[in-house]
C-alpha cells in the first residue's frame, strides 16, 4: 500500500532531478563556451570554416524560403489590407514582419534543419568514435575546438542570413504587391521607408544573434552528450532539431515582448 | 633502484549499480610495459580511462609520478595529459583530416614548431610505423591495421613519458598483430616510455611486455612476469590462458 504512494512520488522526484541535472549541465556547457570565446588561442580557421558550412552553404535555401515568404506576405497582406482600403501600407507590413520576426525566425529554422542537424550528428559521431576523448588526451579542450567556433560562426552568420531573408522577402512582396496586384512602386517602398525604424532592424539583429547562439548551443550539446551507437546519434540529432526549433519560437516570444 | 611510475590503489567503479571495478590495485615501474589481460567486458578499457583521467573513480586512488589523477582539474590535468599518449581501441583518428594532418595535429596545437620542422618529425614517425606512403590518405581509406599504425604514430609524436594502449590489435590479422606489437616494442626501446597495454592477445603480448596482470571480475587476480603468469597454478589464470579449455575452479 505504501509502495503505491511512494513509488510514483519517487519516480516524479527522479524525473524532476533528471531535468534539473540536464538543465544545469547544458547551462554549464554554454557558460564554458561563452567564456572560452574571450580566452585565446582563437581558432580562426575553424570559425571561417563553420561560417562557410553554416552560413554560405545555407544561403540558397534561405533565399528560396525568403522570396516565397515575402510573396505570401504580399498576397495575404494585400487581401487583409484591402478590406480596410489600406493597401498602401503593404510595404511596411511586409518589411516589419520580415525584419522583426520572420527573417530571424525562419532563417534560423532553416539553418537548424540544414546545418544544426549535421552539426549534432558530426559531433555525436566524434563522441562515439572517441575522437572527443582523443582531443582531451592531447590536453586540448574539446569545447574550444568544437563548440566555440560554431557559436562564433552562428553569431556572425545568422544575422547576415536573416538580412538576406528580409531583403529577398521584401522583393518577393514587391513582385506580388506592385508587379502583380498593381500597387505603386513609390507607395510600396515610400511607406516602408517612413515606417521601418532603426529599432526594428536592431530588434531583428539581436534576435538573430541570440538564435545563432541557441541553435549552436543546443546542437553541439546534444551531439557532445550523445548516447551509444548509431541509435544514440540519431536520437541526439532529432532532439537537437526539435529542441532548437522549439527554443527559437519560445525565445522569439520573450524577445518580442521585451522589445515591444 | 625501482621507481614506481603508476600506482593504483583499491580502484572502484560502477555504472548503473553494476560494479565493474571492485578494488583494483596495481603498480607499474618506470620504463616498463605492463599488459593488463582479461576477457571482454571485464573493465580493462574502463581501468585505462581512469589512468588517463577520462573517467573518475567512485573510490580508490590513482597516483602517477606522485600526482593523484582523480583530484586533478583544469590546467593540472592538462599538464598531466601532455605527458601521456593514448592509443584508442578504434584509433580515434579525426575523419576530417588526412593521416599526415592527424599526426601533425598535436605538434601544431601544442608546440611552437615551424611547419617544415613538423613535416620532418611527422614523416620520420610515419616512416617508423611504415606509413610514409599513406600520409595523404583519409582515415576512411585505411585498413584496420593502417588505422592502428596511424593512431600509434599520432599518440607517439609528442614523445610521451607514459603510453596507454587500449586493445591495440583487436580485429587485426595475425601478421598485422605482429607488426603492431613490433612497432610498440621498437618504439619503447627507442623512447623508453612507461606503458600499459590492455589486450586479450595472448601469448603474443608476452614478448612485448615486462609484466602481466590478469583482470577478472573487477580485481587483479594475478600479476608477475610472463613466465610467472604462465606457470601460475591459479585456476582463473589457467582458465584464461587455456582459452577456457581447463576448468576455472577445482570443484
Amino acid at each position: 500500500m505504501v509502495d503505491i504512494v511512494i513509488l510514483p512520488m519517487r519516480q516524479l522526484g527522479q524525473f524532476s532531478l533528471g531535468i534539473i541535472r540536464s538543465l544545469g549541465k547544458a547551462g554549464i556547457f554554454l557558460f564554458t563556451a561563452l567564456v572560452l570565446i574571450f580566452i585565446p588561442p582563437y581558432k580562426l580557421y575553424r570559425v571561417i570554416k563553420q561560417i562557410r558550412f553554416m552560413g554560405v552553404n545555407s544561403t540558397f535555401i534561405v533565399l528560396l524560403t525568403g522570396i516565397f515568404t515575402g510573396m505570401v506576405l504580399g498576397i495575404q497582406g494585400y487581401y487583409s489590407l484591402n478590406k480596410f482600403a489600406a493597401e498602401s501600407l503593404l510595404g511596411p507590413i511586409v518589411a516589419l514582419s520580415l525584419i522583426r520576426e520572420l527573417g530571424p525566425v525562419l532563417s534560423a529554422l532553416m539553418v537548424t534543419a540544414r546545418a544544426g542537424s549535421a552539426l549534432a550528428a558530426e559531433i555525436g559521431i566524434m563522441r562515439i568514435t572517441e575522437q572527443i576523448d582523443a582531443l582531451e588526451m592531447m590536453a586540448l579542450n574539446p569545447i574550444r575546438y568544437l563548440v566555440v567556433p560554431n557559436i562564433l560562426a552562428g553569431i556572425i552568420a545568422f544575422p547576415i542570413l536573416a538580412a538576406f531573408f528580409g531583403l529577398i522577402g521584401i522583393f518577393g512582396g514587391y513582385l506580388v504587391g506592385v508587379e502583380m496586384l498593381g500597387l505603386s512602386y513609390g507607395g510600396y517602398f515610400g511607406e516602408m521607408r517612413n515606417m521601418v525604424t532603426m529599432k526594428d532592424i536592431t530588434v531583428g539583429f539581436y534576435k538573430s544573434i541570440s538564435f545563432g547562439i541557441i541553435v549552436n548551443w543546443v546542437c553541439c550539446f546534444k551531439g557532445y552528450f550523445t548516447g551509444y551507437g548509431a541509435e544514440g546519434v540519431s536520437k541526439a540529432t532529432t532532439e537537437a532539431v526539435v529542441v532548437s526549433s522549439v527554443l527559437i519560437l519560445v525565445w522569439d516570444y520573450f524577445m518580442a515582448s521585451f522589445f515591444f | 633502484m625501482i621507481v614506481e611510475m603508476i600506482e593504483i590503489e583499491n580502484l572502484h567503479k560502477s555504472f548503473n549499480h553494476r560494479d565493474v571495478l571492485k578494488g583494483v590495485s596495481l603498480k607499474v615501474e618506470k620504463g616498463e610495459i605492463l599488459a593488463v589481460i582479461g576477457g571482454s567486458g571485464v573493465g580493462k578499457s574502463v581501468f585505462l580511462k581512469h589512468i588517463s583521467g577520462l573517467m573518475r573513480p567512485d573510490r580508490g586512488k590513482i597516483i602517477v609520478d606522485g600526482l593523484e589523477v582523480a583530484r586533478m582539474r583544469g590546467k593540472a590535468l592538462e599538464r598531466y595529459r601532455e605527458r601521456l599518449g593514448f592509443l584508442f581501441q578504434g584509433g580515434a583518428l579525426f575523419d576530417s583530416m588526412s593521416v599526415y594532418e592527424n599526426v601533425a595535429f598535436p605538434l601544431r596545437e601544442k608546440t611552437s614548431l615551424k611547419e617544415n620542422e613538423i613535416r620532418e618529425i611527422v614523416y620520420n614517425m610515419l616512416e617508423h610505423v611504415g606509413m610514409q606512403e599513406e600520409g595523404n590518405k583519409y582515415p576512411a581509406e585505411l585498413s584496420g591495421g593502417m588505422k592502428k599504425r596511424a593512431a600509434l604514430a599520432r599518440a607517439l609524436i609528442t614523445n610521451p613519458e607514459i603510453m596507454l594502449f587500449d586493445e591495440p590489435t583487436t580485429g587485426l590479422d595475425p601478421i598485422i598483430v605482429n607488426n603492431v606489437f613490433n612497432y610498440i616494442k621498437a618504439t619503447h626501446q627507442k623512447l623508453g616510455f612507461t606503458g600499459i597495454i590492455v589486450t586479450h592477445q595472448i601469448p603474443r603480448v608476452f614478448t612485448v611486455v615486462q609484466r602481466v596482470a590478469l583482470l577478472s571480475e573487477g580485481i587483479i587476480v594475478a600479476s608477475g612476469t610472463a613466465e610467472e603468469i604462465q606457470a601460475s597454478d591459479n585456476p582463473i589464470v589457467q582458465y584464461f590462458l587455456s582459452g577456457g579449455v581447463r576448468e576455472k575452479t577445482n570443484d
